[in-house]
């Protein structure tokens, strides 16, 4: 009888996932076919992301405003239902996006999962905010003359967020949340290691009846992303959270971001992404109109 | 328009009600903004002077009370004819309005000046009696001379949208208009007071009109609001419309609440921009007044003489 | 209309007392400009009214200056009802004097005197009046617990409502505890500088109001200067987007209230009378000089030919001429430029095929007039449907559908306002839901008021001026 050499079982091998864009709700490669190399801070390698490019830039705007008016017409009910439910997604993966925070952004477990709370309850604040914002914000006005007159916020349209690189998820979220849930449709820049976990937050959004094209990712380089979006005549609005205050490129986005008279948000040196934001990233975003109409018999 | 055709023929409620429901809406606030701007017109001078003259021209010249008396009217015929019996320019005024009974004072006391006797008709103020009373106060006032018929609409028929109902009635009053190979004018009020809205003034106009009416009048007097601007401005736009739909002209009378000559020329202005000069006539246009003439007459001393005058400058008839 | 010629009814010229020359307000007094004079026109006769101080880059930097020194020292001090008294003060004022302002902004921008005595004047006090009361109420506005003045607020308006326009930018800012430097329009400075009388009628602190008259190059020292922390404007798109480009990088608020190219839809249940009227009042009101103009009229197909038919009749019985004539309903264009503007933008109507037509209506001899005008078969595709004309110049569009309507209404860079015109209450709302607009006019056109939010969406600009939303431009919440 011949023996047979003891072979150890082979090791089983990781199935690694590809890390695309977010666009229309499906996940695309870049139309550029470019990728990059995620690391952690300590240089080991990580992953590789989409590098989105300006085409990905503008389908991400095609789709955003295709979806745009559909969401804003649903209703703030239905609107604020499907951010929580983004929330319970979120709380169902807390473990994984802690895991995978802590790796892109180098810090301890205990660290990252704060971050994802955080995360999550910034997800349920603004989830109560869809149906009560035109009532905070909006106002019956008392004209000297027969006239019903009202005014109420409206979503913008289209906006354009540059995602700070840290604090990944809560930094994220803390741009899109209060974009859409005034029935804004928005197009995100992930930058770097960022990226990763943006793209799991969209495996999120895909999962839970977000309408494709209200939230669309791009993973790559805000410097060189940013300027497509802010001289986009079809974007409404920029938040340039994820830019250097004071730099060079914010002033050179707001210049072309003034082509078509977008609305800004600035970046602000030592923004402390923790803190109650209040209302400040949601109002931007929203325009008020207000309606007259003659009160007669 | 082939409904206000068929209407005509044999009109019904329904088909009445799908042709006056159909007039493009009134909003009562734009209505009124726009008199109100017509209102803010400034007559001068020689403007002011002609539109006085013309006032006068086309005032009916009124009394409806019960204490009217034979010596009552006379006096109001005499003022009619000579409201200015020292000025030799000023023109007499359309016509004397009286109620059926004093038809034959009038018409004695107004014969071969060209001031015409207007007779109120058909149970007015409220027309609430039968038909045959209406038709009957008519031929009567017709009869006795009468040159012109100011009836009443029955307004509870036309609230409760029996449209044909009042369309009848109109038509049958228009034809005792014509009792003995006459042709007196007949006004149509239409108490635009108790109408309450706009829309159901626009639709009285046109129901009035496509029956027969030769005039149509706000109101009776009686009820408060009586004539105000927006409610004539929409009835000068209906037969202004309605000319153009149908080729006859029908005249417009603002009858109670008019006081001032300041008011009256609002009116004179609006009647020149809505409907246009072609209804800048006695014969398309009238003020239904009592106090109207004495005011008018008071401006038109300070326009010629430059100084104000008062009430003890003008007769009191 | 021989039977009823209404004779000239002219208002009053000697309730104006025009100095010769005006200097710039800087600190509470009247000072020269740094940079000599230049002419305002009364458009209507072309005769120079007054020499007015250019203020160049040094002026507007004295009035920063000063601006800033009252900021700190007196008006941001200040307990809310105290600035209270002093902006109701200006409110009583503007009513006293409201005859000779009435007058004078006739006088400066051509506009109808029926317009600026009762529209301009009484609204601006109006403004006063309103923002007056907020002063000492900031907390209860629902912007933040704690809301605090900006500091120097730089202020540039237009010349279609010099002093409203003053009122609406002023007002808001003193209220909410800033001080201003303010640049009125090139041609229109007169009311702005009898405004300032007013300040020193009414005991305002010197510094808290300045007024630096000038052109663009003025009002780029305004906007430009480091010392401004907030940037308020009202104009042209155009100017707008270099204002945007200027301000970028600092960390200046800005509101923009830019230009417009409204739709005024009129559905074929309209009330049609009032829907001409409100046709009328859109485009015809002030010359046309409004950027929330209804100036692209879209009718449904199946009324169209009736609604132009009213249109024109209507349009017949507009009077074109002297501003001060109280009867005249179209004044005079304000300048040679903008009626240069308008000539070859209607022009460009008739070369790219609309039908143009225009009452008979004989127009001064001297002075920059225009008679009304209506485009018909125009297309979104001509320049008439797509550029502010800022003039008396109706495009009239058609359309078949609610859809088709809003498609048509917001297809367009601008999103100023827009009006419709049904009578069915549903579709209203279903219209103002949709209109890309901020200010949805329905069976009604050109309503203003103090405490109603204006302002655009898109390319007419950014922020919200009156009502509770307008002291959210002055206020750091």
């Amino acid at each position: 009888m011949s023996k047979k050499p003891a072979v150890a079982p082979a090791p089983r091998s990781s199935v690694r996932k590809t890390y695309k864009l977010y666009i229309g709700g499906a996940f695309p490669r870049s139309e550029s076919g470019r990728s990059y190399p995620v690391t952690a801070p300590s240089g080991e390698f990580i992953a590789n992301a989409a590098q989105a490019s300006r085409k990905d830039a503008r389908d991400a705007v095609r789709a955003a405003r295709a979806a745009q008016p559909g969401w804003a017409k649903a209703t703030a009910y239905n609107r604020g239902q499907i951010l929580y439910r983004i929330a319970e997604m979120l709380e169902e993966r807390r473990d994984q996006f802690a895991h995978q925070i802590a790796e892109v952004e180098g810090l301890e477990l205990d660290a990252a999962h704060a971050q994802v709370d955080a995360a999550i309850d910034r997800w349920v604040w603004y989830a109560g905010w869809s149906d009560k914002l035109s009532q905070v914000l909006g106002a019956a006005n008392s004209v000297a003359g027969p006239y019903w007159n009202i005014s109420s916020p409206e979503p913008t349209g289209v906006v354009a967020l540059l995602a700070p690189a840290t604090p990944t998820l809560l930094g994220l979220t803390s741009v899109i949340a209060p974009a859409i849930v005034g029935g804004n449709a928005v197009v995100a820049v992930a930058p770097d290691a960022c990226g990763l976990p943006a793209v799991t937050l969209g495996e999120v959004m895909a999962t839970s009846d977000l309408p494709g094209g209200v939230v669309n990712i791009l993973t790559g380089s805000t410097a060189e992303l940013a300027p497509w979006l802010a001289s986009h005549l079809d974007v409404n609005a920029l938040d340039l959270a994820g830019v250097e205050a004071g730099s060079e490129l914010a002033r050179d986005l707001e210049v072309a971001a003034a082509e078509n008279l977008k609305r800004v948000v600035r970046p602000s040196a030592g923004y402390d992404w923790e803190a109650d934001p209040g209302l400040s990233r949601v109002k931007p975003f929203l325009e008020t109109k207000t309606v007259w109409h003659p009160i007669g018999i | 328009m082939c409904l206000v055709t068929a209407q005509l023929a044999a009109p019904d409620d329904a088909g009445l009600r799908r042709l006056l429901h159909g007039l493009p809406p009134v909003d009562q606030v734009g209505a009124e903004a726009r008199a109100a701007k017509l209102g803010t017109r400034s007559i001068k001078t020689t403007a002011k002077a002609q539109a006085l003259d013309l006032a006068v021209r086309m005032v009916d010249l009124t009394t409806l009370e019960g204490a009217d008396t034979p010596g009552k009217v006379r006096a109001l015929c005499a003022k009619g004819i000579r409201p200015e019996p020292d000025q030799p320019t000023c023109p007499s005024v359309a016509a004397i309005c009286v109620y059926g009974d004093m038809v034959p004072t009038a018409k004695a006391a107004l014969a071969g000046t060209g001031v015409k006797v207007a007779a109120v008709a058909t149970a007015f103020p409220s027309g609430r009696a039968p038909l045959a009373v209406k038709l009957a106060d008519t031929v009567a006032a017709v009869e006795a001379g009468a040159d012109e018929i100011d009836m009443v609409i029955d307004r509870g028929a036309f609230l409760a949208g029996r449209y044909a109902a009042v369309a009848e009635e109109i038509a049958a009053v228009k034809a005792a208009c014509r009792t003995g190979g006459r042709d007196a004018h007949l006004k149509v009020i239409l108490e635009t007071g108790e109408l309450a809205t706009y829309d159901n003034v626009k639709r009285a106009s046109w129901l009035a009109m496509l029956s027969g009416a030769d005039f149509i009048k706000t109101s009776t007097g009686k009820v408060s609001p009586a004539a105000t601007l927006p409610v004539t401005l929409l009835m000068l736009e209906a037969v202004r419309d309605f000319r153009a739909q149908t080729g006859r002209q029908v005249g417009v009378k603002p009858a109670g609440g008019i006081r001032t000559a300041k008011d009256a020329i609002k009116y004179l202005v609006t009647v020149n921009e809505t409907a246009g000069p072609d209804w800048l006539d006695p014969d398309w246009f009238r003020f239904g007044a009592s106090s109207l003439l004495n005011d008018l007459l008071l401006q038109r001393r300070k326009l010629a003489t430059g100084v104000y005058s008062g009430p003890d400058y003008v007769t009191v008839d | 209309m021989s039977i009823f010629e209404y004779a000239p009814a002219p208002e009053s010229r000697s309730v104006v007392d025009l100095k010769p020359a005006y200097g710039l307000f800087i600190d509470g007094a009247f000072v020269d400009g740094s940079a000599g004079s230049f002419k305002s026109v009364n458009p209507a006769t072309e005769e120079v009214l007054a020499e007015v101080a250019m203020g160049d880059a040094s002026d507007v930097d004295r009035a920063v200056a000063a601006a800033r020194r009252a900021y700190d020292e007196v008006w941001s001090r200040l307990p809310g009802r105290e600035r209270a008294k002093y902006i109701f003060r200006i409110a009583r004022l503007i009513q006293e004097r409201a005859r000779e302002l009435a007058v004078l902004e006739s006088l400066d921008n051509g506009k109808p005197i029926r317009e600026s005595r009762d529209v301009d004047v009484p609204l601006a006090a109006a403004h006063f009046f309103y923002y007056a009361g907020w002063a000492d109420k900031l907390p209860y506005a629902n912007l933040g617990p704690d809301p605090k003045p900006l500091g120097v607020a730089g202020q540039v308006i237009p010349w279609n409502f010099p002093l409203l326009m003053l009122a609406w930018k002023v007002a808001p800012a003193l209220a909410c505890g800033n001080t201003v430097v303010l640049k009125p329009a090139e041609t229109t400075p007169l009311t702005a500088l009898l405004f300032a009388e007013i300040c020193q009628q009414a005991d305002l602190p010197p510094g808290v109001v300045n007024i630096v008259t000038g052109a663009g190059a003025t009002g780029a020292a305004v906007v430009g200067h480091p010392g401004v922390d907030k940037v308020a404007f009202t104009g042209s798109t155009e100017v707008g987007r270099l204002i945007a480009k200027q301000v970028a990088g600092t960390a200046k608020k800005v509101t923009l209230e830019l230009g417009g190219k409204a739709a005024n839809l009129v559905f074929d249940d309209a009330p049609l009378e009032q829907a001409v009227e409100g046709i009328v009042d859109g485009i015809f009101f002030n010359q046309g000089h409004v950027c929330c103009a209804g100036s692209r009229l879209l009718v449904q197909e199946s009324v169209a030919e009736e609604v132009v038919d009213r249109l024109r009749e209507r349009m017949k019985t507009l009077r074109v001429g002297d501003p001060l004539d109280k009867n005249t309903d179209i004044g005079a264009i304000n300048s040679a430029e903008q009626l240069a503007k308008i000539q070859t933008l209607s022009e460009a109507g008739e070369a790219e095929g609309a039908t143009r037509w225009s009452p008979p209506c004989e127009l001064p001899e001297r002075g920059f007039f225009f008679a009304p005008t209506i485009f018909t078969g125009v297309s979104q595709a001509h320049r008439i449907a797509r550029e502010e004309i800022f003039g008396p110049v109706l495009s009239v569009l058609t359309f078949r559908t609610p859809a088709e309507a809003v498609e048509k209404a917001n297809n367009t860079a601008y999103g100023l306002s827009a009006g419709v015109w049904t009578d069915k209450g549903s579709r209203i709302l279903w219209l103002a839901q949709r209109m890309r607009a901020g200010v949805v006019w329905a069976n009604t056109f050109n309503r203003f008021d103090p405490t109603s939010p204006f302002g655009g969406y898109k390319e007419s600009g950014y922020g919200r001026e009156g009502g509770r939303h307008g002291l959210e431009a002055y206020l750091d919440v």
